[in-house]
């Protein structure tokens, strides 16, 4: 895509004529060149998946993640620059800390979404920094139950049922929007977001990938948590099962 | 006598207990400074943090109005913030934290207070914040000059799941008994009966108190009966 901003896009202090700030952009098409990274919010829990891109046979099976636990109920996954997405997990769990230490209580998902969110936009008004080149996805569980927050390098935040990010996302979107989400629960939600992931990966262009997936819900006590290992191995079954019988057709 | 004037004025007794839809908090009247009554029947010693949380305040007044104070506004700007009123939890916490950090100034003194609400996650809570800040979640709590005249009797006395007026009445007892044997605890009783429907306030004056009047406040002993403000504490018994 050939740049249309010439002249208003060299600073994030820079509004184009018609009122677009074109780094916020571009930052988004670093989103948009990741890895694919999914979240549900299913009837007891939230999923959270990512297609890791592997760039090198080297590398250790499990490094590198893209999930983060940024408090016991909650998680993030990261789609986008790595390094950046690195910071804003640690401002998110300097902030989910902070607020336990003054209220008493592990911090609401809305209140922590609404935080993250502020220290992503804080990025876009001063010409000495650059925007977040990262699209996060935030899912937890609290007492008003489970809920997932998208975070675009903007600052807007959205509260989702699906979401998703990266360089599958609109076919991913449309598997989701398939799926009757109040009615799955985690474990069926688990094995749901593998076939996406699997679904979108693009052999062609894209080398091996590793399928990063965690959980909160009920059944891990509401404990952000990797997915237990059979269950991964279970849903990569599956997976690949329902891409051969695609290939078959 | 040394009438202490130059200590700062200072709480009687206050009690915070829970029943099955809330929580019930009472306290006294009284301000005393050192030694003297300063006044009898106008101080409220609850004061409201938000809409469902209130705060029993034992100890110097203009310091634990200055906490009321503060706590509130902070709460003020996290209900808008978080679109929704705090919870008990969060707001006893906020007082402890004032309390813990300025524990070693001079002024502090003997600061006990009780937080005492409903929000709709887990119903009626009592919160005793001690001195020094430590916290305390209790089925019911008591603070207070005049309090250790009354820890036997609200420990027999509390039952779990109470209706809202055998509470009520509980509390108001518990405040006269205090009241009766306390010199710092006097006056009226105010209570303030918090739960899902909202929050009720009440004052009994001082002659509505069950041990108020001294003519009944007898020892029944035998034949002959003498009133406990009379005897001496080593006159032979009749």
């Amino acid at each position: 895509m050939s740049s249309i901003g010439t002249g208003y896009d060299l600073s994030v202090t820079t509004f184009s004529p018609d009122g677009r700030v074109f780094q916020i952009e571009y930052a988004a098409k670093a989103v948009d060149n990741s890895g694919t990274v999914v979240g549900i919010k299913c009837k007891d829990g939230i999923v959270l998946g990512v297609e890791k891109l592997i760039s090198s046979k080297m590398m250790l099976p499990g490094s590198n993640r893209r999930i983060h636990a940024v408090h016991r109920h909650s998680g993030m996954a990261v789609a986008g620059l790595a390094a950046d997405g690195r910071q804003i997990v640690a401002r998110a769990k300097s902030e989910a800390a902070n607020y336990e230490r003054v209220y008493g209580e592990p911090i609401p998902v809305k209140e922590l979404a609404d935080r993250v969110a502020g220290y992503v936009h804080l990025s876009t008004l001063y010409w000495w920094l650059r925007p977040f080149g990262c699209g996060i996805i935030l899912g937890g569980y609290d007492r008003d139950g489970p809920q997932l927050y998208m975070i675009e390098p903007s600052g807007i935040s959205y509260r989702y049922f699906g979401a998703a990010v990266g360089k599958g996302r609109q076919a991913a979107k449309t598997e989701i929007e398939k799926l009757k989400l109040s009615e799955v629960t985690c474990r069926e939600g688990v094995i749901e977001i593998a076939k996406i992931i699997y679904a979108v990966h693009d052999e062609a262009k894209d080398k091996a990938f590793e399928l990063e997936m965690s959980w909160v819900c009920d059944e891990s006590n509401r404990q952000h948590q990797k997915v237990p290992d059979d269950l991964l191995e279970q849903a990569k079954t599956a997976a690949k099962a329902a891409l051969e019988e695609m290939d078959a057709d | 006598m040394d009438l202490h004037l130059n200590a700062p004025y200072c709480m009687g007794t206050i009690v915070g207990v829970t029943y099955d839809d809330g929580v019930v908090l009472g306290a006294d009247s009284r301000m005393t400074i050192g030694m003297l009554v300063a006044n009898d029947s106008v101080s409220d010693k609850i004061t409201q943090l938000t809409d469902k949380v209130y705060i029993c305040r034992s100890g110097p007044a203009a310091v634990l109005e200055f906490v009321s104070d503060y706590v509130r506004n902070i709460l003020d700007q996290q209900t808008i913030q978080f679109g929704q009123p705090a919870t008990v939890k969060a707001t006893a916490n906020l007082v402890r934290l004032f309390s813990y950090k300025n524990t070693n100034a001079i002024q502090m003194g003997q600061m006990g207070m009780i937080v005492g609400g409903w929000d709709k996650y887990e119903g009626g809570q009592i919160f005793a914040v001690a001195q020094g800040g430590t916290i305390l979640k209790l089925p019911y709590a008591i603070d207070g000059s005049g309090s250790s005249g009354i820890e036997g009797f609200l420990d027999r006395a509390w039952k779990e799941g109470m209706s809202k007026d055998k509470a009520e009445k509980l509390v108001v007892k518990a405040v006269s008994l205090a009241i009766a044997s306390d010199a710092a605890s006097g006056g009226a009783v105010r209570t303030v009966t918090i739960n899902s429907d909202g929050v009720r306030k009440n004052c009994y004056p001082p002659d509505s108190l069950p041990l108020c009047d001294d003519k009944r406040r007898r020892t029944k002993t035998k034949k002959t009966t003498t009133t406990r403000t009379e005897r001496r504490i080593d006159a032979p018994k009749p």
